[in-house]
């Protein structure tokens, strides 16, 4: 099956529109009404539902964080009464109190169209065993695939986490055809086998994997397809806005965001105006039909970029690029943001870079400085020194271009910059302000 | 033969920071591995370091074993005469064939003062010297 939901996946762009401000409209009068926690906030920002006349009117509302849900713990921001909840998903903050989401049955239900929709795309569907290998619990990632893909009526084999050596013995028997998991489990999954003496590619029926819930690049999809022959899917979702709930489609150009199920928009993140479709900058999610725990122009932190173009799949519905990093990670430089991503990006287009590098950030009298390290392969250095100052001219040009500040380059020996293990620590900023 | 007049330089890629250029020859020296020529082309932060020494192959995988990056270049050695308008005339005889010199750099030989060239076109370079009556170094020549 192509589309899950012909209807609405291929709406017309201007249909969508119209049904995304219908779905607004109704929310914000609902939150006036009855939360009166968006209520103060928005008597706060000074806006009242009358103001939003058309979808571009959402700018004028004001921001959800993750502190508002810490903040009102456990569940004094939710917008049912208990006894319309069925579940319950809670997130274990890294800083602070967890976050706990509620969910009414119409909740859980739209939640598990999304992925129905998203696993259709992926190219599964009825015949297809999917292993679910997330985490089954209190953590959304579980027991969402669990229903999507019983939803679409793929078998599920819920392994959830842990005992890979099982997990692969039953990958096996049972033929699975796609796992759903996090990339470093199907990492690890993988090199498990071949411990085992077990090729996925040969010996398994797996074929695709569904990975989110961490950050992973185009190289990690490469080497999974190369090793064992399988072929990833990014998936996309945070718990606040009901867990997993967008992924690529077969084309592999981006996550499809259901448009009347959450409203995408991307901003700057420092001054919180809306950015152009492909500019980069903070996701922020209106889920438009969610009862328990409305989250208006939520700020989930992440950055990527809106692609509009209608996918060569047919699908309508707007796209965001695969996550590129943290908010929490940017720099201004010269009053211009800086993301380490957009460097890591550029510099990994640069056949004579090794790919690692190092951000050093100073203040020069009055003005910022940026040095960035990087490392030359050892086939691109030469024994002469103008082949050398001609790849650090061509790394700042690209910098420059990609950045849209001007920054020093230095060449570094190959093998010398730090390695990472887990999440990458590239910038020393030195600025005292 | 023109291939005996063709000279492996060792040439490394070096960060200009204190020490390094120190441990490149304290690492040579312990290996006992004798520099005949040695010259350093700098940019800001970084630099090549380039050496003719008598036992390349050690040298390369003593530095390797440091760290650092290590290729063989192809040079020639031609013997200057010990008179004024030597490294003029080298230089014409190689512009007047389209021979592009990347970089020269000189030492102290045993009987004259030897200039090392690194030339677009090696071999020809030593055909062209070679006619012109110059005096080209092998390997086994230099010390
Ligand atoms: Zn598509």
């Amino acid at each position: 099956m192509r589309c899950w939901d012909p209807r609405i996946e291929e709406m017309p762009k201007d249909e969508l529109s119209k049904l995304q401000y219908r779905l607004l409209k109704t929310l914000i009068y609902r939150m006036y009404s009855f939360s009166d926690f968006y209520h103060v906030r928005m008597k706060e920002a000074g806006v009242h539902p009358d103001d939003i006349r058309t979808l571009a009117d959402i700018r004028l509302l004001p921001f959800m964080y993750k502190s508002d849900l810490r903040d009102n713990y456990p569940d004094r921001i939710f917008c049912a009464s208990r006894d319309e909840l069925v579940r319950y998903h809670v997130s274990s903050g890294t800083t602070g109190k967890p976050t706990v989401v509620g969910y009414t049955q119409k909740d859980l239900d739209l939640w598990t169209t999304s992925l129905a929709r998203a696993l259709t795309s992926c190219g599964l569907g009825r015949g297809d065993v999917i292993q679910v290998s997330y985490g089954y619990g209190l953590f959304t990632g579980g027991l969402g695939l669990h229903y999507g893909a019983e939803r679409i009526g793929a078998t599920v084999l819920p392994t959830s986490v842990g005992n890979t050596e099982r997990q692969i013995e039953l990958m096996q028997d049972l033929k699975a055809t796609a796992i759903a998991c996090t990339p470093s489990y199907l990492i690890h999954l993988g090199e498990a086998a071949e411990r085992m003496g077990i090729s996925i590619q040969k010996d398994t029926h797996l074929r695709s994997a569904i990975i989110g819930a961490e950050p992973w690049s185009e190289t990690m999809r490469t080497r999974i397809y190369e090793t064992m022959g399988v072929r990833a899917y990014d998936i996309y979702g945070t718990s606040e806005i009901s867990g997993p709930m967008f992924s690529e489609c077969s084309e592999q150009k981006g996550i499809h965001i259901w448009g009347d199920i959450a409203y995408p928009e991307v901003i700057d993140p420092k001054t919180g105006e809306q950015l152009e479709a492909g500019e980069p900058g903070e996701l922020v999610m209106t889920v438009l039909q969610k009862e328990a725990l409305p989250m208006i122009r939520y700020r989930i932190g992440d950055l990527t970029r809106i692609i509009d173009e209608t996918c060569a799949c047919g699908r309508t519905h707007p796209r965001i690029e695969r996550i590129s990093g943290r908010v929490d990670d940017m720099l201004i430089i010269r009053g211009i943001n800086v993301f380490p991503s957009a460097v890591e990006h550029a510099i990994l287009g640069i056949s004579e870079l090794s790919g690692h590098f190092m951000i050093e950030v100073d203040r020069k009298g009055s003005l910022d400085a940026m040095l960035v390290r990087v490392e030359v392969v050892p086939e691109a250095l030469s024994d002469k020194i103008n082949d050398l100052i001609n790849i650090k001219r061509k790394v700042e040009h690209v910098l420059k271009n990609a950045l849209n500040v001007a920054v020093s380059v230095e060449l570094s020996e190959p093998g010398s910059l730090p390695r990472f293990e887990g999440k990458a620590k590239r910038v020393i900023d030195r600025r005292v302000f | 033969m023109q291939g005996e007049f063709i000279i492996k330089q060792i040439s490394v890629f070096s960060e200009n920071k204190p020490g390094r250029l120190a441990a490149i020859a304290e690492a040579l020296e312990k290996s006992s591995v004798n520099i005949f020529a040695f010259s350093i082309a700098e940019a800001n932060s970084f630099g090549v370091v380039r050496a003719l020494v008598d036992k390349p192959d050690i040298a390369r995988s003593v530095l390797e074993k440091l760290g650092f990056a290590v290729q063989f270049t192809d040079v020639i050695a031609v013997r200057m005469k010990d008179e004024p308008g030597g490294l003029y005339e080298t230089a014409k005889i190689l512009g007047e064939a389209g021979i592009n010199i990347e970089y020269a750099y000189a030492y102290s030989g045993k009987e004259a003062a030897v200039l090392i060239l690194r030339v677009s076109q090696a071999g020809e370079a030593i055909a062209r010297i070679s006619a012109a009556g110059g005096s080209l170094l092998r390997e086994s020549d230099l010390g």
